[in-house]
């Protein structure tokens, strides 16, 4: 625990790199597994291939598809921020077709039968309805994202990763339990702090 | 107060694709304004499919639905569902929503002013008696099964339709608080004046209810009448079982049943 006493302020402001990172990739990879997700919760048997597909990227080990991207991308932040971003939209996509589909379907005919547009259902009902089991796959890939962005510090894209590889090249213990112990802390404050919001949207909606 | 529309189905049908047997099939009958129809029949007997085609949830194959003589398929199916009453078994209460935004829904698509909503909010609360003070703000799952069914009875009637239509609304509640609730609807539509179509597999509540009775099996009318013609003069043999024709004691009930709702309007 030596080095995160003696060097808090550089284990802070990689602890903020690293959230900004996460944060960065979770927001594009939200983006694109909201739409996708919509799409595939009307339909599926695109729901179907579409989580077999995503399910096959979540289960390549996170160290080999980064030494491809690292190949293709060269090294710094881009090869980890889209690791990031293709890890996320398997449990995001899968929540959004999960909680769309699981929305009460009397209240979806009761809502279509009072003159909503597919739009206004959606937003209205559809939606607000599906939020806890969405920001419930929000959680769980902020939580692997968290986890994932330490290889970050392998390829130069800085955060936490940095001391946990530092430390080993250098034989340096402390920095290794330094990084780690500080990502995993990020970890749990991000899951509580996202279990609230989940339980906040679940009275919503009961 | 909003008068009812009339309707006219004819030769409606509905073929569902993978399905050799018509879910509904030559279906032709009018109804007059303020008329209260009960479509009656056993479980999929086509009586919901039918119900469903009035606000286009479910495509007529052929024939036609007129609403006021206008053919529906010519309208915006939106627009025509935000003109008609829908009031379901489940009924679908939004459960992120208060009682006041549930049966606000319509109205609020419409564009109706906020203090509009408001007042008319209240006033159909206290329609089917609960009373807004206690009721306005309540969630969902703060009902009972009968209050939860009064309030999608209050959201379909809000905007003030000219068509009603409800699928065993009172499905899901006991005896006691069914029979209120019959009693109360009747009263509504009758000083709302509008047309219902009103979906059951009960006969009893049928009878109460109807100014006519649409009796359906598989997904053909079998007869169409009154209920008192319907006792008297069962068209079919299925009719005939219906109303228990061969059964004095049914049919001494029936009567009764009759004789005391013409006694008490």
């Amino acid at each position: 625990m030596n080095y995160l006493l003696d060097h808090p302020a550089r284990v802070a402001s990689l602890a903020a790199e690293h959230v900004e990172l996460v944060a960065a990739a979770l927001a594009l990879a939200f983006a694109i597994a909201l739409p996708i997700g919509l799409y595939a919760a009307r339909r599926p048997h695109v729901a179907g291939w579409l989580l077999g597909v995503l399910g096959a990227l979540y289960t390549i080990p996170s160290l080999a598809l980064l030494a491809v991207l690292v190949r293709l991308l060269g090294l710094g932040m881009a090869p980890i921020f889209v690791a990031l971003v293709a890890y996320a939209q398997f449990m995001l996509a899968r929540n959004v077709v999960t909680g769309i589909n699981g929305v009460d379907a009397a209240q979806v005919d009761a809502a279509r039968g009072a003159g909503m547009s597919g739009n206004q259902i959606l937003t209205r009902i559809e939606l607000p309805q599906a939020l806890p089991v969405i920001v419930g796959g929000i959680r769980i890939a902020a939580i692997a994202s968290i986890a994932i962005a330490t290889l970050g510090g392998y390829v130069g894209s800085g955060g936490l990763g940095v001391l946990i590889f530092n430390g080993l090249t250098l034989h340096q213990p402390s920095m290794i339990v330094a990084g780690s112990v500080s990502a995993s802390i990020l970890a749990v404050i991000t899951d509580g702090a996202l279990r609230l919001v989940e339980r906040r949207a679940r009275l919503g909606t009961s | 107060m909003t008068a009812g529309a009339a309707l006219r189905f004819a030769g409606a049908a509905v073929r569902y694709s993978g399905s050799d047997q018509p879910a509904i099939e030559d279906v032709s009958f009018e109804v007059a304004p303020g008329e209260l129809i009960v479509l009656l029949g056993p479980s999929g007997c086509g009586k919901s499919t039918l119900l469903r085609t009035v606000n286009r949830l479910v495509a007529l194959t052929s024939g036609s639905i007129e609403v006021d003589g206008r053919d529906i398929a010519t309208m915006d199916p939106v627009d025509l569902r935000r003109g008609i009453g829908y009031a379901i078994q489940a009924v679908g209460l939004f459960t992120h929503m208060s009682v006041a935004q549930n049966i606000a829904v319509v109205p609020s698509l419409l564009g109706w002013s906020r203090e509009r909503i408001e007042q008319r909010v209240d006033e159909l609360l206290a329609l089917v008696h609960l009373d807004p003070q206690r009721y306005r703000d309540r969630r969902p799952r703060q009902l009972s099964g009968g209050e939860a069914q009064r309030v999608g009875v209050a959201r379909a009637i809000a905007a003030r339709p000219r068509v009603l239509l409800m699928d065993e609304p009172f499905g899901a509640v006991d005896a006691l608080v069914r029979a209120s609730l019959q009693r109360e609807l009747a009263r509504i539509v009758t000083e709302l004046g509008t047309t219902t179509l009103f979906v059951t597999h009960d006969f009893d509540e049928a009878l109460r209810l109807a100014d006519r009775i649409v009796v359906m099996r598989s997904g053909r009318v079998e007869q169409a009448a009154t209920p008192d013609e319907l006792l008297e003069a069962p068209a079919t043999p299925y009719v005939r079982e219906l109303v228990h024709a061969g059964d004095a004691v049914y049919r001494t009930y029936y009567a009764h049943v009759r004789a005391q709702l013409r006694g008490s309007p």
